[in-house]
């Protein structure tokens, strides 16, 4: 369980953060929704300590994160994974190189148990046989899975995925969507996803909290959002005339 | 400047932190030495060998004076290459071919968020990226200076048997006469700074990269500007204190 208590974050003047409040259960894919600019992105780095807020809390299973300094926090980090928008993998390593990186750090398995987990990681998400493979002869959806299989390398309990289909088809951003879901069933991750796809919203969306000016706007199911009276909710998930014609039918 | 300087320090300092595990690291290390060792061999062989002829040459030009003993030639290249040529000139050459490389491998990895993603995995990541640098550069750099030195008097006594100017028996003869171990000890004195210098300004340029692909050439180019601007100065120090 993550809690999230009053945050504020201003870069200079700007104050992109104004006193978000809010819960992420385990077990949940907790979205957070907004369009460009609101703050999403702001937020998920506050959560994770790649930001510090300027005011507020961040509480992982009731222990104050932002409160903890670096060496404090490193209990906390390895039970995290985290998709980057980019998938951010080292280009200097292998795929496999890749998901066994936190597990040479920070665990004293064996050769062949790493190599094992590797190989566990990239079947879970249907990459196997790819070990061999650089990140630069990847596509985009291949990089976003491999990201994905070195985040849940050391099993985390949270999972934190930014973006996770910009850039891609809408069939391998589906694909990636499905496979953020089975994990957070699977491991019980309490996972937070930053998005403004709309298919993201209404396939996995069991939690979402839309951010606008750098405030909690709404916060609801994806089976409450297609019905919300909500102005500033409704002319973001209805902009396509698509979305506005499927009103209805929602 | 003196912020700038404060968040130098800090990030050395976090750079050194307690390793997360050592065999990591040590591969790290191992890594960056052959590629600033191996990697820069080829350019130090050349620049060396061109520089000592070109001092020998230029030595004897200025020498012409019969009330100078020919073998003097010899003397001065020898002091000169281990003083000056071999350590700075290098040091400047590296600068480019090391420092330009740490400086833009370092910001794309800040810029495409993988410096983020070491940090959430709860890396120090200046330490995992920045020390197996410094430590690397601090040990292949006066090696690197160490062969640059044999091939630059090579490169002199090369040019004695081209150019027939000063007969190479007199250079070797000069090279052999009022040998002073003080030059050595300076010469590896500046090798370790200037390599110390090398890798931590251009690793500080490319930490604090923010942008995009023209922030990271920008952050390479004030890498290594700064750094031969901080070898220059250095080497002046150096020279000033130890001689």
């Amino acid at each position: 369980m993550i809690e999230v208590k009053d945050i504020y974050k201003t870069f200079g003047e700007h104050e992109v953060l104004s006193g978000i409040t809010a819960d992420f259960k385990p077990g949940k894919n907790n979205l957070i929704i907004g369009s460009s600019g609101s703050g999403k992105t702001t937020l998920l780095k506050c959560i994770v300590g790649l930001h510090e807020p300027t005011n507020g809390e961040v509480l992982y299973n009731k222990e104050n994160f932002t409160a903890l300094k670096f060496e404090a926090r490193v209990p906390i980090r390895k039970q995290i994974g985290m998709l980057f928008q980019n998938s951010a993998l080292f280009d200097s390593m292998t795929v496999e190189e890749n998901i066994i990186f936190p597990l040479n750090l920070f665990t004293d398995m064996s050769k062949s148990e790493k190599t094992d987990r590797a190989n566990f990681c990239l079947k879970r998400v249907n990459l196997e046989g790819k070990n061999r493979l650089f990140p630069s002869e990847l596509s985009g959806g291949m990089k976003k899975r491999v990201g994905i299989a070195r985040a849940i390398s050391m099993q985390p309990k949270y999972l934190f995925v930014d973006e996770p289909n910009s850039g891609l088809d809408p069939k391998t951003a589906i694909l990636i969507d499905e496979l953020i879901a089975e994990l957070t069933e699977e491991y019980q991750t309490t996972t937070v996803v930053v998005t403004h796809d709309m298919n993201s919203v209404m396939g996995i969306g069991d939690n979402i909290i839309f951010l606008h000016n750098g405030q909690k706007w709404w916060e609801g199911t994806n089976k409450e959002i297609a019905h919300t009276d909500n102005k500033e909710l409704n002319s973001f998930v209805f902009a396509s005339k698509f979305m506005l014609a499927a009103r209805g039918k929602l | 400047m003196f912020q700038s300087l404060g968040r130098y320090i800090l990030l050395l300092r976090l750079s050194f932190r307690k390793p997360e595990k050592l065999s990591v690291y040590r591969a790290e290390i191992l890594r960056e030495m052959v590629s600033q060792g191996i990697g820069s061999l080829g350019i130090i062989c050349i620049i060396s060998v061109f520089i000592g002829a070109v001092a020998a040459i230029q030595v004897a030009f200025q020498l012409v004076s019969p009330l100078v003993p020919r073998a003097v030639v010899g003397s001065i290249s020898r002091d000169s290459t281990i003083l000056e040529f071999s350590p700075t000139i290098s040091a400047l050459v590296l600068s480019g071919r090391i420092g330009s490389s740490i400086a833009s491998q370092i910001g794309t990895m800040r810029v495409t968020e993988q410096i983020d993603a070491l940090e959430i995995m709860g890396v120090n990541a200046p330490g995992y990226l920045i020390s197996p640098k410094i430590i690397s550069g601090i040990s292949m750099i006066p090696l690197l200076v160490i062969i640059s030195v044999i091939l630059g008097l090579t490169g002199g006594y090369i040019a004695c048997l081209l150019s027939r100017d000063i007969a190479p028996a007199d250079f070797v003869a000069g090279l052999q006469n009022g040998f002073n171990t003080v030059t050595v000890t300076v010469c590896a004195v500046k090798a370790v700074t200037f390599g110390f210098i090398i890798t931590s300004v251009c690793s500080y340029f490319g930490f604090y990269t923010s942008g995009g692909a023209l922030e990271v050439g920008q952050s390479a180019t004030k890498g290594v500007v700064f750094s031969c601007i901080w070898i220059l100065f250095a080497d002046l120090v150096i020279s000033s204190l130890l001689l």
